[in-house]
């Protein structure tokens, strides 16, 4: 494996007059109720993960857990108050301001919660923006950002002002703005919560469809959970600044690490959610039938394929090799068994 | 007992005015009492008491101290006037080069520096008005008078009246549209026709100057404050004092600084300009939404970037009303600065006061209103007008207006010649309009004057008398026979039941400043015409905004009048009054009247707007009458607001009631207005100025704490 993009070791932001001090006496164990008597607020607490090249890395919290105090840890929006966070091996808490600015203007790229588009630039200015301040020739930034415009959809609304925009198209400019540097690493906070729910399903299909197309390193907070469980690669489920768990959607709803992460899974439909290879047993001898299906497949897509067969199903790989089974009982039990054992 | 656990308020506030008026009546007042005091410090008495303080003697009466507290900081004016003559004559002498003499002379720095700051305000002003009136001095600055003879084509006029009047009707037009440049076009041709062209530039000239100025300063400090807790901090304090300090006592140390003339007046509107300018411009930047300033970072804004190109562009709107402020001042400013001599309207206006010439004094207020809106207008246009985009639109669209103008500019310059062919002999009307050669309504005003004063000279002689004898001499007396010890327990206890121990020590602070300097008196004279006009002012104010808040075009309606009042500089509102009452209390108390009228309108109707629409949808669906919603939701939820607006009430009423100093009071003002012709009134026009703002102060900390809790409360911001 290659170095991973992002790395955090035991990441803390606490929020208060002396936190530093208050940190290094609790030597590795903050517990936020001391800090909190203490006139201390704990934001992030001791989180350490990775993210590597092209992976989607979703943080999913309620309001208040320390998510977007974590994204602004990594992206030096604010400073941590412990720890040690690395940018492609680079120390972020080390570099100085002009390293700083120029890891921004080349590496990384952030869109937010309420677009913070600047209101007195065009929709082709405010893509252009990040460009300018590189020092980009306007000619060729305003070319650049004719492309994002593109990008996103939005030609022939290049010379509109935010103001005049609906607020999936003020997004659109958001993200346009911050892919337009290509920036290597992604963050987004919360993009889509501001937006009405039709207008939210159809920009996370955009979104997975620049995914595809760009293969950015990316940090997507998020308070929705299937939001979540639609996007990521893997989630990590925050609460009172603690990760709770970090792991794959599907192992995530089949193996909850807490309780208060099962609580989360319990009305998720899990054959939207699991795919066939998280289900499915080891081959067997039984006499199978001729239909199989892809280990890669959602249960949802291939659920009535299985349930009208009478027998056990092949599982195969990429190559049509045969690398499991499955039987319909499996299936009826994963999709309403599962959650009932929860009750 | 249950009624004191239910209101336990409402017992402490009994409590205290119990206490106050138990001290009222246990002191008597001494027999050495006059209320006409001479000053501690230039009366000498035997009965009087002294002590030396700084190497000064403060003398004064030693009676009771409970009755009128000693005045203990009688040292402070003639120490601060002492250090300022020690600044400017005597502190750090140093070399410099003189230009005239040519040669090394011997200067106390500060005199050096203050009076290189003057010759560049001289310059800046004398190169607009010389672009609107002509002249050469700018030139001459730059070459001599041996290059002007030698060369006579550099001899040019100012601008045709007729190119300044369209050029600023094309510049209403693209900020405003059509209306206001119909408004431009017709206020300058009336300044020109009336014979008041000169004056109006003359103004125009200063004003053009001090309100830059004080926008950059402004500006530049505000940025820093935001920059800086430290600034700020330091800041802070100036910035409140300044608040409610009347503009006339700045005059006095200023006259010290800078002598007399416009230099003098730029710099002192400067001083008072800039602070509305920074608390804007502060207000602004804070108000930037957080994640525009880390979408600024995230795309790699150096500091400087940041400022410039995203937190000042984004916080434009708030800082252009700042502009809209600094004008408003500069306005104000250019009638009072007339005392220390600046030119223009404002000093025309003055004389015309001084000589009781109404007719003629109104002329002239009436074309500073007519500019003070235009600019009013102009600018609050630029603040809400959105930018466009130009980006598609060819040469000629894009600078349409531009090319008008010049095309305007060589019309005019081509009607002037004309003119000056066809008026041979006399005046080139179409240059300029003289000052003598105008129109003039002044004979038809002061005959109107003299009708109202002959036809209803008894009723309101008899109107006054009652005002005088009934209303205002016995008020003026409850408030001379305070104790002083009694009015302090009576300040501190209210602070400390509004605000608690915080509270009551700042207002103690500021009560004990003026109950210890010498004019603790005139203070409480101040005092109670403010009070007066602020009793009446809310009255009516609250009156008003809530019957004109019942109907939506009365509201718009109104709050349009109060703009338009707004923007008329102070000491325009002394002609009407000074036209029907004369000079007497009665004048300056309607003065102080109606300008104090104005914010308690305006918050009353916005304190009213801004109950939410929710909330009276639900008391509709609970089915309550028009006055059950009123007095049951709207003035509950607007109370806070209406007692900001009490805030600006008492403001304004203390600033107009030192104005009217000029029509002949006996508070403090009038004491300032002594100061501006004494020659070491620095120190006393300063103390006083201090003791003015501090009464505001005492006012401003308790309401302000009182509507901080209130809000609270009730979950509004």
């Amino acid at each position: 494996m290659s170095e991973p993009v992002i790395k955090c070791q035991s990441v803390y932001k606490i929020f208060g007059a002396n936190a530093e001090s208050m940190l290094k006496e609790a030597n590795g164990n903050v517990d936020a109720k001391t800090f909190q008597e203490n006139g201390c607020i704990v934001g992030v607490n001791n989180a350490s993960f990775e993210v590597s090249k092209g992976e989607m890395l979703v943080v999913m919290g309620l309001s208040g857990s320390g998510k977007s105090t974590l994204l602004r840890c990594i992206s030096r929006l604010t400073d941590a108050t412990g720890g040690k966070i690395f940018i492609e091996g680079q120390d972020l808490l080390n570099l100085n301001n002009k390293e700083l600015i120029d890891l921004r203007r080349n590496k990384m790229g952030m869109v937010f919660q309420s677009f913070a588009l600047l209101p007195h630039k065009t929709v082709l200015e405010n893509i252009a923006f990040p460009l300018q301040i590189k020092g980009i020739k306007t000619e060729d930034s305003i070319n650049k950002a004719m492309d994002m415009v593109k990008l996103v959809g939005l030609d022939g609304r290049e010379n509109y002002f935010p103001r005049e925009l609906s607020g999936g198209q003020q997004q659109r400019v958001g993200i346009a703005r911050s892919l337009a540097v290509e920036p290597d690493i992604w963050f987004l906070d919360e993009p889509f919560s501001a937006l009405d729910p039709l207008i939210r399903k159809e920009m996370q299909d955009e979104f997975l469809r620049l995914q595809e197309k760009l293969q950015k390193t990316i940090m997507f907070i998020t308070h929705d959970f299937d939001e979540a469980l639609k996007l990521a690669d893997r989630i990590a489920i925050m609460k009172d600044g603690i990760i709770e768990q970090l792991d794959t959607p599907a192992n995530i709803v089949l193996n909850p690490a807490t309780e208060y992460v099962r609580k989360f899974t319990e009305e998720v439909p899990r054959e939207k959610v699991l795919l066939i290879k998280d289900v499915m047993d080891e081959i067997t001898s039984d006499n199978m039938g001729d239909i199989k299906v892809s280990k890669d497949e959602i249960i949802e897509n291939v659920a009535e394929k299985i349930l009208t067969q009478e027998k056990t199903v092949a599982v195969t790989d990429g190559k049509n090799n045969i690398v499991g089974s499955i039987n319909p009982a499996k299936i009826i039990n994963t999709v309403f068994g599962g959650r009932k054992n929860n009750h | 007992m249950e009624l004191l656990k239910k209101y336990p308020k409402l017992f402490q506030w009994l409590f205290l005015l119990a206490v106050f008026f138990a001290l009222c009546f246990a002191i008597d007042v001494p027999e050495t009492y006059k209320f006409i005091r001479g000053q501690a410090e230039f009366v000498k008495d035997p009965n009087q008491s002294a002590f030396v303080f700084l190497g000064k003697e403060v003398r004064y009466y030693a009676f009771d101290v409970f009755w009128r507290l000693p005045p203990l900081l009688g040292w402070l004016p003639i120490w601060i006037n002492d250090s300022l003559f020690f600044l400017m004559n005597d502190w750090m002498p140093m070399e410099f080069w003189n230009e005239d003499t040519q040669e090394y002379k011997t200067r106390p720095l500060v005199l050096q520096i203050t009076r290189n700051l003057t010759a560049f305000m001289t310059f800046l002003i004398e190169l607009i008005r010389e672009i609107l009136l002509g002249g050469l001095e700018t030139i001459v600055a730059f070459t001599s008078w041996d290059w002007i003879d030698a060369n006579p084509w550099a001899e040019l006029p100012g601008l045709p009246w007729t190119i300044v009047a369209a050029g600023s009707a094309i510049l209403a037009y693209k900020l405003g549209g059509k209306g206001l440049a119909l408004y431009a076009l017709l206020s300058m041709t009336y300044i020109s026709i009336f014979g008041q062209w000169k004056p109006s530039m003359q103004t125009l000239s200063f004003i053009l100057v001090a309100a830059p100025l004080s926008f950059i300063f402004g500006l530049g400090l505000g940025v820093a404050a935001y920059k800086s807790k430290r600034v700020e901090k330091a800041l802070y304090p100036i910035l409140l004092v300044m608040q409610t300090m009347p503009q006339y006592a700045v005059l006095v140390p200023a006259l010290v600084l800078f002598g007399v003339g416009d230099h003098a007046a730029v710099i002192i509107t400067m001083i008072v300009a800039v602070p509305p300018m920074i608390l804007l411009t502060l207000l602004g930047l804070r108000a930037v939404p957080p994640e525009v300033i880390e979408a600024g970072r995230m795309s790699g804004c150096s500091n400087w970037q940041l400022m410039s190109k995203v937190l000042i562009p984004t916080a434009r709107r708030d800082i252009l009303i700042g502009v809209n402020q600094v004008i408003m001042v500069c306005f104000s400013m250019a009638v009072i600065s007339a005392f220390i001599g600046a030119k223009g309207l404002g000093f025309n206006l003055l004389l015309a006061l001084n000589q009781l010439n109404i007719g003629l004094a109104l002329e002239a207020g009436l074309c500073i209103s007519l500019i003070a809106i235009l600019l009013d207008k102009m600018s609050l246009a630029w603040a809400n007008k959105q930018v466009d985009y130009f980006g598609n639109l060819n040469f000629f669209q894009r600078n349409k207006n531009s090319l008008f103008f010049g095309v305007i500019v060589i019309v005019g310059i081509l009607l002037a010649y004309f003119g000056s062919i066809y008026f041979k002999d006399g005046y080139n009307y179409l240059f300029e309009v003289p000052h003598n050669k105008g129109i003039s309504t002044a004979d038809f005003w002061n005959k109107g004057v003299d009708w109202i004063f002959d036809t209803f000279f008894v009723y309101i002689k008899a109107f006054n008398t009652w005002l005088i004898v009934d209303v205002l001499q016995p008020m003026r007396a409850l408030y001379l026979r305070m104790p002083a010890v009694a009015t302090l327990v009576l300040v501190v206890g209210a602070g400390y039941l509004i605000g608690g121990v915080r509270s009551a020590l700042v207002v103690c602070g500021l009560t004990l400043f003026i109950a210890l300097s010498p004019w603790w008196d005139r203070a409480l004279v101040t005092t109670y015409m403010a009070t007066f006009g602020v009793l009446v002012s809310c009255t009516i104010g609250f009156t008003v905004g809530t019957l004109c808040f019942q109907n939506k075009h009365s509201t718009n309606f109104m709050l349009n009048v109060c703009d338009i009042f707004q923007t008329f500089p102070s000491f325009v509102y002394l002609i009407p009054v000074m036209m029907l009452f004369g000079i007497t209390d009665t004048s300056v108390l309607i003065a102080v009247i109606v300008y104090a009228t104005i914010p308690a309108t305006r918050y009353t109707i916005e304190g009213l707007r801004s109950v939410p629409a929710g909330l009276h949808d639900a008391a509709t669906m609970s089915g309550v009458t028009k006055f059950q919603r009123l007095f049951k939701i709207e003035f509950p939820l607007a109370f806070p607001h209406m007692m900001l607006g009490l805030n600006q009430t008492i403001v304004f009423a203390l600033f107009m009631v030192i104005i009217g100093a000029f029509i002949g009071t006996e508070d403090l003002g009038q004491y300032i207005l002594k100061a501006l012709s004494d020659k070491k009134g620095a120190g006393i026009g300063l103390t006083l100025g201090i003791c003015v703002a501090f009464i505001g102060l005492i006012f401003d900390n308790l309401i302000r704490t009182w509507v901080g809790q209130r809000k609270k409360h009730l979950g509004i911001d």
